[in-house]
């Protein structure tokens, strides 16, 4: 049998998590390491068998908090590296996605959400890990989080993650649900000189010289970063360091490194946050919504607009760092705002953190992907206000 | 003539000088064990840049910070699937994890029994004080039977692991055990370690005279060191069934010695779809990385 | 096994030269553990008098041991600081 390609070139009909898989692989991802677990196991089966196809490793770890070490340890040795998981199994990775936060070790984890908490609802949707996405990991990091509402965008995000990461060597979420993960679209894939590749950013100065100091800032707050083996002999730690790397105990050290950490994604925040927007020219009401949701939003939109109501979409694809500013401005001048989501009001929470109003949420704790008649009914219910 | 004093240290090009003192109590062991693997790394024969060391948390995680190679200070328990990673993604690099009993055992006890079942090919040493030192003398999986520690006032009462026995029993290709005080053999067998392919697995007994000595009625660092060079016994052929330590044992003999050193296929996750067996090199991305 | 109790004799010992060791001490790194002081196999170290900035003793060669040390380098392998280390004094071997 030939061996496929890296990039899958051209029109495919795919699963929603094998087109994570190939985005991980058109990205450039030569290293995963995971362990199975339902609505996510398609994504390690589909690159246990394309991984090796191009050279690449592909390791079914002991449990997930080996699996999110590997591809830390991975990454430091200069591969793209990318992990897959569900809930609890995300909740196993949190330790290393700190570790990931704090040596700066850019990396990919794709988490298909289900029913939570605990064991939950293994092959049913949900969307409440969004806020575990953002604060799971004990400490002050930022991280981004997509959102994908297709395959194709599996495919198209998974690669925008890589190049997130490596641009500010920092842990990237695609934060997919059960619905999309396991949803069979079209999937158009570029040819391989047009997937968008952000490089890593490297040493300038030759190794064995005094000139480079591993964990030095740039303007923009990102260090370059060296690789195992490349002999610039580099301590990382997840300690907190100063710029040698070393271990450094003390509160001067410590607010400098974090506050940094913190900078740099908040920083370039304007530059990361994408969303859609439709209908929101003269929108009443603005419905907001992401992933599979969004999906159903859009149609009960589409209703209200044939019934006369003036309402319209925002569709974060990032939900960390979250288009606050986008919505605040949006809040000002609308009748009222909608947050349907699959879990008790996560985002709902941070819509009015920027609105200071209440939203109307509409909450499912899942199992089931939300239709568009509750979502409907409460855009019916905001325009009468 | 006399005493001559000096500022730096023949073997300080090995270490980040920069940095010693180190952390480590007057009397621990670790420091005597980084010192042999320090050698080692330069009696390799492998340029040091092409050496990494990984480590979790606790005092003996600390090693790789005083190394000046490429090192990496990780998660608790998690040293062995972060170099496992290293390995495989750069198989020309000979990659050590250097951690500690509690890290590598308790914590981290998993990921050892997995690692050493697919003999990936990392060269795992322990340093084994039979308590947690960082965190103030707790007991852990190495404590012997009826030995005192802050969690165990009255006394363990759990049955301790045997590290040889076990990382035999989980498929090392190399085990040893040996101490802070027999440290040229110890730099043998490190040697030896970064000579097999395969998961190696050296076990270092050391002394904690704050953690583990002082409440075990063993009065200092030096009386550890003393009770190593009278009772340990140097065995290579033991029967890994018969290798239990207890220190608090007077006439129970401590064995030392090269246990295990054995061939098995080393991990690699293209074995499958290599064409046919390959005599000597089994690297991942060997291919890869003669085409690039 | 330091002190080798074995009673081989090598045939040629008599040609054997031993060498001399000139002992170098970082006495801020020292720690005060003594084992350089009681591992040595030639009994040449002993506690300064003196301590180091952080209140430690330190090794330092005894009265009467100026040419005892035979650079067998032990105290270099056991210093748990890497404090001391003895260098090879070039012709001053002596045969037994």
């Amino acid at each position: 049998m030939k061996d496929g390609p890296a990039v899958l070139e051209g029109q495919h009909f795919l699963l929603g998590d094998h087109a994570c898989a190939e985005g991980a692989l058109a990205a450039g991802c030569r290293f995963f390491a995971g362990y199975p677990i339902t609505p996510s196991t398609e994504i390690a089966e589909r690159l246990a068998h394309r991984l090796p196809e191009v050279g690449g490793i592909f390791v079914q770890m002991e449990d997930e908090l080996a699996s999110m070490a590997a591809i830390v340890g991975a990454s430091v040795a200069g591969a793209r590296a990318m992990t897959a998981t569900s809930g609890p199994g995300f909740s196993l990775m949190m330790e290393n996605v700190g570790l990931a936060a704090m040596m700066e070790v850019p990396c990919v984890v794709v988490n298909v959400q289900r029913g939570a908490p605990s064991t939950g609802l293994p092959t049913l949707v949900a969307q409440a890990d969004v806020m575990q996405a953002r604060w799971g990991s004990h400490g002050d990091y930022e991280i981004v989080a997509y959102a994908p509402a297709s395959p194709q965008e599996c495919f198209d995000l998974t690669v925008r993650a890589f190049n997130t990461a490596d641009q500010y060597r920092i842990p990237v979420f695609v934060l997919a649900d059960e619905v999309v993960g396991h949803m069979t679209e079209r999937v158009v894939i570029p040819p391989p000189d047009a997937i968008p590749k952000v490089e890593r950013k490297r040493p300038r100065t030759a190794p064995g010289g005094d000139g480079f100091l591993p964990f030095q800032a740039d303007d923009d707050l990102v260090p370059p970063m060296a690789h195992a083996g490349e002999g610039y002999r580099v301590h990382f730690t997840g300690l907190t360091h100063d710029e040698r790397g070393y271990p450094a105990t003390n509160a001067e050290a410590h607010d400098r490194l974090v506050r940094r950490l913190v900078e740099k994604v908040r920083r370039h925040a304007w530059r990361i946050e994408e969303y859609e927007e439709s209908q929101l020219e003269d929108a009443r009401v603005v419905v907001i919504a992401y992933g599979s949701t969004a999906r159903s939003a859009r149609r009960a939109v589409a209703v209200a607009r044939e019934e006369g109501i003036r309402a319209g979409l925002l569709r974060p694809i990032t939900l960390w760092p979250f288009p606050g500013e986008r919505v605040r401005r949006l809040a000002e001048r609308v009748g009222a705002v909608v947050v349907p989501e699959l879990n008790m009001g996560q985002i709902a929470r941070e819509v009015e953190r920027f609105t200071h109003r209440p939203v109307l949420g509409v909450n499912h704790a899942g199992g089931a992907m939300l239709p568009p008649e509750p979502i409907l009914d409460t855009i019916r219910e905001a325009a009468t206000r | 003539m006399t005493t001559l004093m000096a500022e730096r240290h023949p073997s300080d090009p090995l270490f980040r000088a920069d940095r010693l003192p180190h952390i480590w109590c007057p009397g621990c062991g670790i420091g005597p064990a980084m010192h042999a693997y320090a050698q080692a790394l330069v009696e390799s024969g492998i340029p040091l840049d092409r050496h990494v060391c990984v480590s979790g948390i606790g005092c003996s995680g600390r090693v790789p910070g005083y190394l000046n190679i490429d090192s990496y200070h990780t998660t608790h328990g998690r040293a062995i699937p972060f170099a496992m990673a290293v390995a495989l993604v750069r198989p020309q690099l000979e990659v050590a994890v250097f951690s500690g009993d509690g890290d590598l055992f308790a914590i981290g006890g998993n990921h050892f029994i997995h690692a050493a079942r697919r003999n990936v090919d990392l060269n795992v040493i322990c340093i084994n004080n039979f308590n947690y030192g960082m965190t103030g003398g707790q007991v852990g999986p190495t404590t012997p039977m009826g030995a005192r520690a802050t969690t165990a006032p009255y006394g363990n009462y759990e049955q301790p692991f045997s590290l040889p026995y076990l990382a035999a029993a989980t498929g090392a290709v190399f085990v040893a055990r040996w101490t802070s005080l027999h440290l040229r053999q110890l730099k043998q067998a490190i040697l030896r370690a970064m000579k097999k392919r395969g998961l190696t697995f050296i076990e270092v007994l050391a002394p904690c005279p704050v953690g583990f000595g002082r409440p075990n009625e063993i009065g200092d660092a030096m009386e550890e060191m003393m009770l190593y060079r009278e009772r340990c016994v140097v065995d290579h052929g033991a029967p890994l069934a018969a290798l239990d330590i207890d220190l608090r044992q007077r006439d129970h003999p401590i064995v030392l010695g090269n246990f295990v050193d054995i061939e098995r296929p080393v991990f690699d996750p293209l074995a499958m779809r290599r064409p046919a067996p390959e005599v000597e090199d089994h690297a991942p991305l060997a291919r890869k990385e003669q085409e690039g | 096994m330091l002190r080798g109790q074995s009673t081989r004799v090598p045939l040629d010992w008599k040609a054997a030269v031993l060498p001399q060791g000139q002992v170098y001490v970082i006495p801020s790194r020292c720690k005060e553990c003594r084992f350089c002081i009681d591992f040595c196999p030639r009994d040449v170290l002993t506690l300064s008098t003196e301590t180091n900035v952080r209140g430690y003793r330190y090794p330092v060669v005894a009265t009467g041991k100026d040419v005892a040390c035979v650079h067998c380098e032990f105290c270099s392998l056991v210093c748990p600081e890497y404090a001391i280390y003895t260098v090879e004094v070039a012709g001053a071997g002596v045969t037994p």
